[in-house]
């Protein structure tokens, strides 16, 4: 009884943790953006400044909108998110402990943008239509090397005569750059690159932005939300942030030092910051958005043999 | 609730909204093209917060810049009315004002206020990017003071 109140305790942690830490590292981000383009940039607190607004604003729904899918898709998309931090390990522990595997996690991945998607049909726009069409296109073209480069460590794990290989907490538990040849260490930065490349695409940040492209559809899926809802939304978005930058250090840098927890989680708060500054902030500054005929031809062909050539360095 | 409380709650909204003001930009004149640094990195509008946005449903503030023609005074109002409330409406440039070099033309609108409720006019032909910023203060000012 008392371990389940103290999960339920690390439960409320994390929600609250992951929402403040998401749009903390927003705020980052928008700084380090501001500093590349040589401006000064937004104060760290923007995210919070803004969060506080949408909360005052009124909150409009279409009159020929579906009304309960348009009020329900931001819950879900934010409650989606949360749940995939409760799979994560986090600093190496995870709340849901071994009950969930990274398959699971791979299809959680998907709920935030499927209910983003659905808000968007369900709002009635041309514009949202659009948005969401694109959106369903970027979450097709993303998958595919996504499954290949979280296959990469489950592959060695089982080369190595593991037992349960998909769980996370198995996978945490290895440090896959020592499993590997030198020649499989080339495989392995191919693959990190592969990811750093997906964020964006995973966040729909530039260059893979198509479903929100402000300056053709106005806004893509979310033109029609505004105050609460788009709040929600702006909050799902911090955490699966911070959910995918999770994941990604849990698959390649699970590097654990045996130490006092406070020194494990700064640890992870140091990595955490350098995937998104290099996945997302370089990025998203250094590139333009891509056509839209170009998009699944650069994520299907381009990215997955440039995944499939990682794998085969792996293999050798 | 008696008006003083009533201010005092209002005034607090408003500084909250303040310090994130997103905006939504309606040209369909030359007073875009001395607004477009203000998005840029040399006179950079976002360390105050503002950023542009795309969909007018997200917008506090609707930057409206020179001479509006009849016909399309019509989808600035529509705009107007997609924003959510709290809303502001800011008019650049002598056009909006009193039709500037339009004054006597047939088909323009001479003054914005007598079709949307003008909270600031910027003047200027075109006004340069400090005296939006001024502007916007100003603006700020007139929210969160008010009584």
């Amino acid at each position: 009884m008392s371990n389940l109140i103290l999960k339920f305790a690390m439960m409320l942690v994390v929600i609250f943790g992951s929402v403040i830490l998401g749009l903390l590292f927003k705020g980052i981000d928008r700084i380090l953006n501001a500093k590349i383009q040589k401006r000064v940039g937004p104060p760290i607190w923007q995210p919070f400044y803004d969060l506080k607004k949408l909360m005052i604003k009124e909150s409009i729904i279409p009159r020929k909108a579906v009304k309960w899918i348009f009020e329900l898709s931001p819950l879900v998309s934010l409650a989606a998110s949360i749940l995939i931090l409760f799979y994560i390990p986090i600093a190496g522990k995870s709340i849901l402990g071994n009950s969930g595997d990274l398959i699971l996690i791979i299809y959680l991945f998907i709920f935030p943008g499927l209910s983003l998607v659905l808000g968007a049909f369900s709002s009635n726009s041309p514009y949202t239509n659009l948005g969401g069409q694109r959106l369903v296109i970027n979450m097709l073209g993303y998958e595919f090397p996504l499954a290949i480069v979280c296959l990469v460590p489950v592959w060695l794990i089982h080369q190595n005569g593991f037992a349960n290989i998909f769980s996370l907490s198995t996978i945490y538990a290895h440090n896959i750059w020592g499993l590997v040849d030198p020649i499989g260490i080339i495989g392995l930065l191919i693959e990190v690159m592969v990811i750093f490349i997906i964020i964006a695409g995973e966040l729909s940040k530039t260059p893979f932005d198509i479903e929100a492209a402000d300056s053709e559809i106005a806004g893509g899926a979310l033109a029609e939300y505004s105050g609460r809802n788009l709040a929600m939304f702006y909050i799902a978005e911090a955490v699966k942030t911070i959910a995918f930058g999770s994941l990604f250090i849990a698959l390649f840098f699970p590097w654990n030092i045996e130490a006092f927890f406070g020194i494990k989680i700064l640890i992870y708060l140091l990595k955490l910051l350098a995937v998104i500054f290099i996945g997302l902030t370089i990025v998203r500054t250094m590139t333009s958005r891509f056509k839209i005929s170009r998009l699944t031809r650069v994520y299907w062909v381009y990215i997955s043999l440039f995944a499939f050539t990682g794998f085969l360095f792996i293999l050798l | 609730m008696d008006t003083e409380k009533f201010n005092y709650k209002i005034n607090k909204k408003a500084k909250k909204v303040a310090k994130a003001i997103w905006v939504f930009n309606w040209f369909n004149s030359c007073g875009f093209i001395e607004i477009l640094p203000v998005v840029g990195s040399r006179w950079d509008m976002e360390r105050f917060g503002l950023i542009p946005v795309a969909s007018p449903r997200q917008a506090d503030c609707l930057i409206i810049a020179g001479y509006q023609t009849i016909k399309s005074i019509k989808r600035a109002k529509l705009i107007y009315e997609q924003m959510a409330s709290p809303k502001t409406v800011i008019a650049l440039g002598s056009c909006s004002k009193t039709g500037g070099m339009y004054w006597d033309s047939y088909n323009t609108i001479k003054k914005l206020e007598d079709y949307l409720p003008v909270d600031l006019y910027i003047p200027g032909c075109p006004p340069r990017p400090e005296a939006i910023f001024d502007g916007i203060h100003k603006l700020v000012q007139k929210i969160s003071l008010s009584d």
